[in-house]
């Protein structure tokens, strides 16, 4: 079972998130045209990688903050945690 | 009756405590402090089993986790457990087990004769065998291998034992309490580091319970008993026994499985059978040993056949005697160890050693006992069928490929020594790379890979003093690095004998012209020969080879059979045994109850059960009650001897002529503030939220961004900046998640907050013709006219001095209102309701009289609203805005979303309008069409309309827009009905919509 650092609450198991998936997917503005093939990329197409990963988690036996996860997809191990709203360097 | 094997004195059982217990229906003695296994042998009973392919006799081979032999199914306090290892199982009064894979009983076995067919049974031979003709696996191959294999029975009765699970958080995890785990613990804990200590066996101190040495001027058993003592004091340590950690899994998570109850005749009141730890550790030190390595020979399973170490176990820790003429065979001095002890109790015992020469402190030490040792000697083949009762022995040729001539020699037990084999399982399990260390042909522990230290025999450390040193050094160095304490531990003098370099021999060659069987897998009868064919065969990955001849896969996870397997592959391949490999470790290291692992969660706790405010009143007055996600709520309300269709028909009926009260609460609740409130709305919601006034509902759509309708329900708008939504109870959990996701992340510049409601509200709905004039008693002060209240208006009411929400809003198609008072007035409310409702003939009505009403009036709900349909689909279309954006509003352009004859809800009437259709039935063009018949559609929901008194279902139909009026047929295999039906408008009952605007 991960051990996830939430941002705002600490070292918590991951049996109090929830997954959310690739955090790098940003959804397009609303109003604006957008391609068959960028809408497609947002809804559906992943990569799936095999290694550092950025990801969505959501804390909802918590403080319910969607916050970001950085985590290697094979090894399991996590690198850094950030809150919804912090930039990822 | 005697023990006839047990020595009259020495051993850690407790001889003041008899204890009887039964084995194949048979009554024997024991001692407390002893094992199945110990107890069985002392009374001279080896043969416990039968092997799991040729139904081989099975005696016993180890004494602990290793055990591959001695499986039983045991029978406790009226429970039956299959699967235990006698080896592991301690003695209890009155405990009964019986032998497994024996029919009809263990003496006498019909399935042995596939020791006599075994020409048919090379490895892969499940395989190859049972799969032709392939018709003849149901009937005959299943059944034939369920019969004749298998390790026990599982009961298929509720299981009355309780079992716990505890999360819990230390500095320093300590797995196993021999030597290494002792010393690391000790150290630790006195630098005040939180300790957890484990032990899987009942007693502490591993190897020291049996070995000949001296720490500190006391004897190895009685120093591991005095640091447990002083360790049970300390309030930083935890001290387990009876605890086995069999899973090392991400971030420094260790699962233990402690055993609180199985050493009694039954659970104490208040106790768990078992208590499941989840540990998350700082630091690990893995100290589990080491377990013995056998040697390969022919029929080398014959009961009596044992490891060196297991039958100095016996002796030392249970006074019991394995046979009275051991031979014990070995590579190394710790086969003289166990012929020391064998001598020191009167017993002469006869050694075989692979070596040509040794010499080394304990073999001086059996020399001076006057012990029979015969060097470069082998053991060839053991003989007896049930029971040891000779050995062909011989001499062997340097290079360990000639035998000399076959010599008989008469003994009652082979006890052997092929070295040891370091428990790497779970340094391994933590993802650590283990590498092979050739001193000790064997793999130990690699770089780290999460925070874990293998110690002293587990990491190939066979001396006590330097696993002494280094198990000091490391429990110290990783508690400084926490605590900040330095409390230096003087280093206890160690004596211990020293021993000579081992031989790397560990198959003994077949004689000329014998085809003994020589097994390298105890458990899975997986003899060197299958190894063999597998190879010739053509399977090359050590993966491979361990599948085709299930080489390693029983429940003692080849413990003992591993490396010899490896070593066989490297040999015929001639390959180092590094480049071969092993094959993953993966927990769980022993086998654990399927109880355990589920623990409390299960029958009623398997989910919390919520119940709402008015649940008590529901319960007095006769509520049959559906699980409606996590809720409990009424179905409907029986009078009498009525059964379902007709109560719920009768609540439905008397909704549409008089009045009904339905409970509402379950229905998810958010409340929604700030001055972006309503723009959220207007991108959640697929229709225009903007110019919502304040006092109003509106029913709204929201989509996931695939297009797929997510949920559906009303919100109203509270005040100028506070808005009320409601979902439906199954998504009331998404939902929220759902806003929660495009606030923080998507839209954080939208100044709302969100937050759930759903327990802080009480719901009835009040529906039905004379809903208005009950309204209006129970709230006298308030104008709910159709002009004061009107359809979708909202209002705050006062119900006898309780602050009420009054929403006319409908489910039902009926005029109706939706009542919300703060939870703890809901009881009151609603008593208040049924009191004031009397007069107006009001009935209370279920979740199936509120189905019947949503259904024939063609409200969509969760069964409609499945995940795999859109707006339009749902005849929801003209809620989708054409002006704004909102999410998955882009999907909805899809081709497959936009085709001329997508599917639509429909209502659907059999055509002898009497015939109920099964939901879930297909409808189709053609019932005599061939298999697979085109499907066009599905029975989404079926009721009976109380206004038409026929049946009515809704239907998700293909082209539904321009079916109204055709002829099909509902076809369910399922329930074997082929029924006639009608397309109809799925607005079945006030088409127009003119009731709830009355
Ligand atoms: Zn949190």
């Amino acid at each position: 079972m991960l051990y996830i650092n939430c941002p705002h609450c600490g070292m918590r198991s991951q049996n109090e998130f929830s997954y959310g998936g690739d955090a790098s997917v940003k959804r397009p503005e609303l109003n604006k045209e957008v391609s068959n093939q960028e809408w497609d990329n947002f809804v559906y197409n992943r990569k799936s990688l095999r290694g550092k990963h950025l990801e969505l988690w959501q804390h909802i036996s918590g403080c319910r903050q969607w916050i970001k996860v950085e985590r290697d997809t094979a090894t399991h191990e996590i690198f850094r945690t950030f809150k919804a709203d912090e930039e990822v360097a | 009756m005697t023990q006839a094997f047990r020595i009259e004195n020495g051993g850690l059982i407790n001889r003041d405590k008899k204890l009887s217990f039964k084995f194949n229906e048979k009554s024997y003695f024991g001692y407390e402090g002893d094992t199945l296994a110990s107890a069985l042998l002392a009374n001279g009973v080896h043969l416990v089993g039968r092997s799991f392919k040729y139904h081989r006799p099975r005696g016993f081979f180890g004494a602990g986790v290793d055990e591959p032999y001695a499986v039983v199914q045991l029978y406790r306090n009226g429970e039956t457990e299959p699967n235990i290892k006698a080896t592991e199982q301690e003695l209890f009064e009155g405990l009964e087990a019986k032998s497994v894979n024996c029919w009809p009983s263990v003496n006498f076995d019909i399935g042995a004769i596939n020791n006599f067919l075994k020409i048919f049974l090379p490895a892969g031979f499940y395989y190859k065998t049972f799969m032709w003709p392939k018709s003849f696996w149901y009937r005959i191959y299943e059944p034939f291998i369920r019969k004749a294999a298998g390790l026990g029975v599982a009961s298929t009765k509720h299981d009355k034992e309780r079992y716990e699970h505890k999360y819990e958080y230390c500095d320093l995890l300590i797995a196993g309490s021999g030597p290494s785990g002792l010393a690391g613990a000790y150290a630790a804990a006195k630098n005040g580091a939180k300790v957890i200590l484990a032990e899987d066996k009942p007693r502490f101190g591993g190897s020291l319970l049996t070995s000949d040495v001296n720490i500190g001027n006391q004897s190895g058993k009685d120093w591991a008993e005095g640091i447990i003592a002083e360790l049970k004091t300390m309030p930083n340590v935890v001290v387990k026994n009876r605890s086995q950690i069999f899973g090392y899994y991400d971030h420094n998570m260790l699962v233990m499985s402690e055993k609180v109850s199985d050493h009694l005749p039954s659970t104490k009141k208040y106790h768990p059978n078992k208590r499941l730890w989840y540990i998350r550790a700082k630091e690990v030190l893995i100290s589990s040993g080491s377990i013995e390595r056998p040697i390969v020979f022919g029929n080398n399973d014959t009961p009596g056949v044992m490891l060196s170490s297991a039958a100095k176990e016996y002796l030392k820790v249970y006074g019991v005697l394995v046979g009275r003429k051991p031979l014990v065979f070995t590579n190394n001095d710790s086969g003289y160890e166990t012929a020391i002890e064998f001598k020191k109790h009167g017993v002469d015992p006869v050694i075989l050693d692979s070596r040509k020469n040794a010499e080394s402190e304990i073999i001086d030490e059996a020399k001076n006992l006057g012990i029979i040792i015969k060097n470069s000697y082998v053991v060839v083949a053991a003989q007896g069928y049930k029971k040891v009762k000779s050995a062909d022995i011989a001499s062997i040729s340097e290079d360990k490929k000639q035998l000399g001539k076959i010599e008989h020699i008469q003994c009652d037990c082979i006890c052997v020594s092929g070295f040891w084999t370091p428990s790497i399982h779970l340094a391994s399990q933590s993802g650590n790379k283990t590498k092979f260390k050739e001193e000790i042909d064997a793999f130990v522990p690699g770089q780290s890979k999460q925070n874990e230290i293998t110690l002293g025999a587990a990491n190939g450390i066979f001396s006590l003093n330097e696993t002494l040193k280094t198990s000091f050094k490391a429990g110290s160095e990783l508690s400084k690095k926490l605590t900040k304490k330095d409390n230096e531990i003087a280093i206890p003098n160690v004596v211990e004998k020293k021993s000579s370099q081992h031989d790397k021999f560990w198959c003994v060659p077949l004689p000329k012209g014998k085809n003994y069987k020589r097994f390298l897998d105890f458990q899975n009868d997986v003899a060197v020969s299958d190894v063999e064919i597998a190879l010739r065969e053509g399977y090359r990955s050590i993966e491979h080879v361990k599948r085709y001849t299930t080489l390693g896969m029983a429940t003692d996870q080849g413990k003992t059979s591993n490396l010899n397997g490896l070593q066989l592959v490297s040999e015929i391949e001639n390959k180092v045994v590094p480049a071969v490999g092993h094959t993953t470790f993966r927990p769980p290291y022993t086998p654990v109850s399927i109880g355990a692992i589920v623990g409390r969660e299960v029958g009623k706790h398997s989910k919390p059960t919520r119940k709402s405010p008015m649940h008590s009143w529901h319960e007095k007055n006769n509520a049959v009650f559906v699980d409606a996600g996590v809720w409990l709520r009424p179905r409907y309300y029986k009078r009498g001897n009525e059964n379902l269709f007709e109560g719920s028909k009768r609540e439905a009926k008397n909704v549409r002529t008089n009045v009904g009260v339905c409970d509402v609460t379950t229905l998810g609740k958010i409340d929604i503030k700030g001055p972006d409130a309503a723009e959220l709305l207007n991108r959640v919601y697929t229709n225009a939220w903007l110019k919502l006034p304040v006092g109003k509902a509106r029913y709204g759509v929201m989509l996931r961004e695939d297009g797929i309708v997510m949920d559906d329900g009303t919100t109203t708008r509270i005040s100028e900046n506070h808005y009320h939504m409601t979902t439906t109870t199954a998504q009331a959990a998404n939902v929220l998640s759902h806003l929660e996701y495009y606030l923080q992340l998507v839209w954080p510049e939208l100044n709302v907050n969100v937050v759930s409601t759903t327990e802080q509200w009480a719901g009835a709905a009040i529906a039905g013709p004379k809903s208005r004039d009950l309204l209006q008693k129970l709230f006298p002060n308030s104008d709910v006219s159709n002009e004061g209240l009107p359809f979708m208006g909202y209002m705050e009411g006062d119900l006898f001095g309780v602050k009420a929400r009054i929403f006319r809003i409908s489910f039902s198609g009926e005029l109706a209102y939706e009542v919300n008072v703060e939870s703890d007035y809901g009881n009151f409310m609603w008593e208040k309701i049924m009191e004031i409702g009397e007069e107006f003939q009001i009935q209370p009505y279920g979740t199936e009289a509120l189905s019947t009403l949503r259904i024939e009036m063609g409200h969509v709900a969760g069964s409609e609203l499945d995940g795999r349909t859109i707006p339009y689909d749902n005849a929801l279309e003209g809620l989708v805005s054409k002006k704004k954006d909102f999410i998955g509003k882009r999907s909805l352009q899809r081709s497959a979303f936009t085709t001329e004859d997508r599917q639509r809800v429909v209502g659907v009437v059999p055509l002898d309008k009497k015939t109920s259709i099964p939901e879930g039935s297909h409808l189709v063009k053609d019932d005599k069409a061939p298999l697979p018949n085109p499907k066009l559609g599905h029975i989404s929901a079926s009721c009976w309309s109380v206004e038409y008194d026929n049946p009515f279902s809704l239907a998700i139909l293909k082209d539904g827009k321009n079916m109204i009026g055709e002829k099909l047929f509902a076809m369910s295999p399922l329930k074997n009905k082929v029924i006639p039906v009608e397309i109809v408008s799925s607005h079945y009952v006030d088409p127009k919509g003119e009731r709830v605007r009355s």
